[in-house]
């Protein structure tokens, strides 16, 4: 109990911590090293509450993916992140502001939060009708078989999100010599090869 | 002292709202730049997964987990797109600021 309650604080002390250090830092690559922190600080929660897999994914999609392409996005543009930071201050009253209501609106519903009498009759896929798997093999019972047709879409909407971005960023530069297969099928030796008929003695 | 050490769905809820209010206040401390606010959207949408699976482990309802996995999904589409927009927006205009993208309309 009390070292589930020590882990807790501590997943929860630096996903805090670092979540701030994202927002705050001055170097966004900086931002994106501590957004990776968070990330595996999650992951950790997510572990202390049964969910192992979820966690996991998360590492591998938010850790490996996500995060990594962010890095490449800062590294290799040339931005003047001094420029950008210019006037940023005078945002921060207004932030804190906004920030201060949202947070202790959702303070005040979440502190007094439980659950209705009745909530476990409504629950769409309870985890007793499984018969006590494990969560990652549960999960793959209730993917592949309730959620289908979501799952399908989501593949979608990674496929539209691929052909997107490779449409977006694609960009055809003049000058650079590409090898044409089909130019290169269509080649025949009447087009490029001549026969001379060389005398003895003088020159082609 | 009892109720600190008993981590139940209130402490879980409360860090996601923490987190939640951290993302929205990053994208008022960053408005210029898109990156950060990309980055802060993430952060928002960690604090809804961490709800969707406190609410999945205590009421032993797989559903929630199932969720965060398509929130995941679209949350690498997003951040592919938006960092591709970015790029994209970067090689024309030479630089990243917010406030210069109204030029991009027609």
């Amino acid at each position: 109990m009390i070292v589930q309650a020590l882990a807790f604080y501590l997943f929860a002390g630096i996903l805090t911590g670092s979540a701030l250090m994202v927002v705050m830092a001055r170097n966004p690559v900086h931002s994106v090293l501590f957004l990776i922190l968070a990330f595996f600080n999650a992951a950790g929660l997510f572990v202390l509450l049964g969910a192992e897999f979820v966690g996991m994914i998360l590492v591998i999609v938010y850790v490996g993916a996500v995060a990594v392409l962010f890095l490449f996005v800062v590294m290799m543009l040339d931005i003047d992140f001094a420029h950008l930071r210019k006037g940023a201050m005078q945002y921060v009253p207004l932030g804190l502001v906004i920030g201060g209501i949202l947070l202790s609106e959702l303070t005040l519903v979440y502190g007094a939060w439980s659950f209705a009498p009745d909530v476990s009759a409504n629950l769409g896929t309870p985890e007793i009708a499984l018969g006590g798997v494990s969560n990652s093999k549960g999960l793959g019972l209730v993917l592949y078989t309730d959620y289908f047709l979501a799952f399908q879409l989501a593949g979608l909407v990674l496929f539209v999100a691929m052909i997107g971005a490779i449409v977006l960023t694609h960009r055809v530069r003049p000058g650079v010599r590409k090898q044409s297969v089909a130019a290169q099928q269509a080649r025949r030796p009447s087009d490029v090869l001549e026969i001379h008929r060389v005398s003895p003695g003088s020159g082609a | 002292m009892d109720m600190f050490l008993e981590v139940g769905l209130s402490h879980y809820l409360t860090l996601a709202a923490l987190i939640f209010t951290i993302g929205v206040f990053g994208m008022f401390l960053n408005r210029k730049n898109v990156i950060v606010i990309l980055m802060s959207i993430e952060l928002m949408l960690l604090a809804v997964n961490i709800n969707f699976v406190a609410f999945s482990s205590y009421l032993n309802d797989l559903a929630g987990q199932v969720f965060t996995m398509f929130i995941l999904t679209v949350a690498a589409a997003e951040a592919a797109i938006g960092l591709a927009i970015l790029v994209v927006f970067f090689r024309n205009k030479g630089s990243i600021a917010v406030d210069e993208i109204s030029s991009l309309k027609g």
